[in-house]
């Protein structure tokens, strides 16, 4: 039996809200973070609104040295270095420190380096300027850039890992943090994970047509999961951190326990039996989540809420079958289901981490977030769950047991099972 | 330019790249870079191409290693603004 690992705080930089209060309130509420986004329309892109924090830069300063704040620009690590810094303060810790905290890791994922950042490099070398780029433009174009200026301004001491698989990054690393405690090679490990669209990733996402072009005009309508009116995705930007803790450290310590991590599961569909790189093979999904549900030792019927994956693209069906046939629960068995998607857009790398922070909170506030944008639910969902499983509005209800679930280009799926901590 | 007036101006220059405030206050030719002002040396890369950019010179490898001081950097820029 491996350790038990329990979540002692979280940071949140969402499209509706930084700051567990104001994503709290707005998950709640329902409140959208879409918004029309005019540079996308000027480029022609065929998707103008985007999922964007509402983020001021100079708030840095509260995170960094001026040293360290002075020729940063890179997008994605502002989000994630604002995320990573609030969980730790969340968790009770203080951020100096002499000694490198040998016994806390990190594993803080994204999908790419900013590709700003990357452009300004392409512009002076082409331009015969390489030596104008100076001494701070590697920290923010290597992909482990983020991981690095998180784990140099907390001093961690223990394994710090990058982790990327797309849009399951994000859950992936929480899943590799909990492994990391559960199997005794940390007591403590910041994970999570950051994204920021910026306009060339934006821009092929749109070339695909897999995002959403419907809606321009209604930003915050433009984000419909599970209906029969989604039209693709819509991309969000943004950051979520979580501290994990083995519970014996986290007791001694005397931290306040937001929830305990069960288990969870990660694999691959393999590109195979219907898995492409940009669909996953059902039956990987399957195996991820049963073996998700196996690690944890709990009986599907009794998790009391999914949040899915459910970007708001064709393959919500099959996703909503999958998660039906690996509960083996269908009609007004399913559990409650919710996609946070439907307020903040699909945050890729960073989808996972903010999504699992919605889990716990709902969790700990005892409700379930409404799926906004779901006035015609999609007629061959309903064929597989009942309308009644799928709120519109926000439920208070008490939450035990939550499964999330994401699955990224590549075909890759990561699952985890949320809990609230129960003394045993 | 006077010795002092570049010395006054390298006291912007640097401002980025230390948070010892008190020392950059009272800088002068003797203070090191990296010992007294303890900016990281990965940095020194920046305040050269931050002085070039300044005074407008251009730099080169061997006058870049010298400026490990306040008075190495004054010689350089001086030279380098003489030069033009």
């Amino acid at each position: 039996m491996g350790k038990r690992v329990v979540v002692t705080g979280m940071g949140v930089v969402s499209p509706n809200g930084i700051g567990l209060p104001a994503f709290l309130d707005s998950l709640k509420n329902g409140r959208s973070g879409i918004r029309f986004v005019p540079l996308y329309e000027e480029l022609q892109m065929s998707c103008h609104v985007a999922g964007v924090p509402e983020f001021e830069w100079d708030s840095l300063k509260n995170y960094l040295s001026e040293v360290s704040f002075h020729g940063l620009k890179g997008t994605n690590i502002a989000y994630g270095i604002t995320a990573a810094l609030d969980a730790w303060a969340d968790s009770g810790m203080s951020f100096d420190t002499d000694e490198p905290h040998w016994d806390t890791g990190c594993v803080f994922g994204n999908s790419a380096p900013d590709s700003d950042a990357t452009k300004n490099v392409i512009n002076k070398v082409d331009n015969k300027e390489v030596k104008k780029l100076g001494s701070r433009i590697v920290e923010q174009t290597m992909n482990s850039g983020v991981t690095s200026f998180i784990s140099g301004r907390l001093g961690l001491g223990n394994r710090v890992v990058t982790n990327s698989t797309a849009c399951a990054t994000g859950t992936q690393a929480i899943l590799m943090g909990y492994e990391y405690i559960q199997s005794g090679l940390a007591k403590r490990m910041l994970v999570g994970s950051g994204e920021h669209i910026d306009t060339y990733i934006f821009g092929t996402f749109d070339s695909m047509r897999v995002l959403s072009r419907k809606f321009n005009d209604q930003p915050e309508r433009a984000s419909r999961p599970m209906s029969a009116s989604s039209g693709g995705f819509i991309p969000g930007s943004g950051a979520a951190a979580l501290i994990l803790e083995d519970l014996d450290f986290a007791l001694a310590r005397g931290a306040r326990i937001y929830a305990e991590v069960l288990g969870g599961a990660a694999n691959s569909g393999g590109q195979r039996n219907g898995g492409t790189m940009t669909a996953p093979n059902p039956a990987g999904v399957i195996r991820c989540i049963s073996d998700a549900i196996a690690s944890a030792g709990i009986d599907p019927a009794d998790i009391d809420l999914v949040s899915g994956h459910l970007t708001a693209t064709m393959a919500d069906r099959q996703e909503i079958q999958s998660w039906s046939n690996a509960l083996g629960r269908s009609g007004k068995d399913f559990p409650l289901i919710n996609s946070v998607k439907s307020m903040i857009g699909h945050c890729l790398s960073a989808a996972g981490s903010i999504e699992s922070v919605a889990c716990i909170l709902q969790l700990i506030h005892g409700f379930v977030h409404p799926n906004i944008n779901l006035e015609d639910p999609n007629p061959e969902i309903l064929k597989i769950i009942d309308e009644g499983c799928i709120p519109t509005s926000m439920i208070k209800k008490d939450i035990n047991l939550v499964a999330k679930a994401n699955f990224g280009f590549g075909d890759v799926n990561a699952c985890l099972l949320f809990a609230k901590y129960l003394k045993e | 330019m006077t010795r002092e007036e570049i010395l006054n101006e390298l006291k912007s220059v640097f401002a980025p790249y230390t948070t010892n405030k008190e020392m950059l206050a009272n800088i002068n030719d003797q203070t090191d870079l990296i010992t007294d002002l303890k900016i990281n040396s990965a940095n020194l890369v920046d305040i050269i191409i931050d002085a070039e950019a300044k005074y407008n010179i251009e730099i080169d490898y061997d006058s870049a290693d010298k400026m490990i001081n306040v008075g190495s950097c004054i010689d350089v820029i001086s030279e380098k603004l003489n030069q033009k």
